[in-house]
């Protein structure tokens, strides 16, 4: 597969991990409680482990980008290939886990079939991340279910939230111009096919969550061609900040 | 938060062969939570293969106001322990 092809392929994954863990990042310490507080930092912080092994495998192929941090800090916001869903903000706990959980069944489906990527190195960053990616899963359903089917006012903000992305749900599937050229050498997934699997399994904890699943007559995208909602510029000001102020900067 | 969740005490095998110790305590709704928890506040960096959780309410502590008639009248038997074995080196965890 030719170099910018794979480049573009590998940011379209790595970009969805690297802006949902900033979002989560910015709970830290501002968690519910302690132990969520954790618990989602947790979660930031394996999907930071993920997207790094991805960006360090992009900034190889790429003639622009030579480390892994020029990859996630110094490119502009139509660069960045996320879906629309991750950069979502944290209204209330009911987004987080919402968001987290509409991206989590996503991204369970994906890895799992990344693993048989005739690409070695993605083929092993996914055998790495899908115990991550399965417990981040069983994380969030948790509390889908939990809020859903709690108190009446937990059950009214988790709705509210569901109702408020599953607009952005759709777009996880969409195929990119590298999806297809990657699938057609072997390396991709085809997401298309992970669909029906993804709605069949939302809809069901949806139900066990006495939550109504929502009828979008149209869904949102734009995301993977670079056209981001107006929440990503500010999650990109703190993300690149210190890079940009102080180039080449370390810990 | 006005009412706080129900505090449970957290214990970890830290592996096979090795007894439960406990390791702290935290707040969950309830136990299914309390093991989540568990995970990700204390066995994040490998250092377990079991855990167990239990509502702190039904732990039945000693009061350290007994301490004398409980643990004192031991002080001075020292052949109550089997201190005067020479262990073995192979035998660890003793």
């Amino acid at each position: 597969m030719e170099k910018t092809a794979l480049f573009n392929y590998i940011l379209g994954i790595a970009d969805n991990n690297l802006i949902l863990g900033q979002g989560l990042g910015e709970l830290c310490g501002h968690g519910p409680n302690l132990e969520t507080d954790i618990a989602l930092t947790n979660i930031a912080l394996d999907l930071f482990g993920q997207t790094r092994s991805y960006y360090q495998y992009a900034a190889k192929l790429s003639a622009i980008h030579k480390t892994e941090d020029d990859v996630a800090y110094l490119r502009k916001e139509r660069e960045y290939k996320n879906v629309l869903l991750v950069e979502q903000p944290n209204t209330h706990f009911g987004y987080v886990i919402a968001r987290q959980y509409l991206f989590d069944v996503f991204n369970y489906l994906f890895v799992e079939k990344l693993q048989h990527s005739k690409d070695e190195t993605l083929s092993a960053i996914a055998k790495k991340a899908i115990k991550e990616v399965s417990y981040h899963k069983r994380f969030s359903g948790d509390w889908v279910k939990r809020l859903g089917d709690g108190t009446e006012e937990s059950n009214q903000k988790m709705q509210e939230a569901i109702d408020g992305l599953w607009q952005y749900t759709n777009e996880l599937f969409e195929m990119t111009e590298a999806d297809e050229i990657a699938l057609k050498a072997g390396i991709g997934v085809n997401l298309s096919e992970l669909k029906e699997a993804y709605y069949k399994e939302v809809s069901e904890v949806l139900k066990e969550a006495t939550l109504t699943i929502p009828e979008n007559p149209y869904f949102q995208k734009g995301g993977k061609q670079g056209i981001h909602t107006e929440h990503m510029g500010y999650i990109l000001a703190d993300l690149q900040y210190m890079q940009r102020t102080y180039p080449n900067m370390t810990w | 938060m006005k009412k706080n969740w129900p505090l449970w005490e957290v214990f970890v095998r830290s592996k096979n062969g090795l007894e439960h110790r406990h390791f702290g305590s935290l707040h969950a709704a309830d136990a299914e939570m309390a093991l989540e928890n568990a995970r990700d506040v204390y066995t994040r960096r490998n250092e377990g293969v079991s855990i167990w959780v239990v509502e702190s309410k039904y732990i039945t502590a000693s009061n350290p106001a007994d301490n004398g008639e409980l643990f004192e009248p031991a002080k001075d038997k020292v052949y109550r322990h089997p201190t005067f074995y020479n262990l073995p080196d192979e035998v660890k965890h003793m």
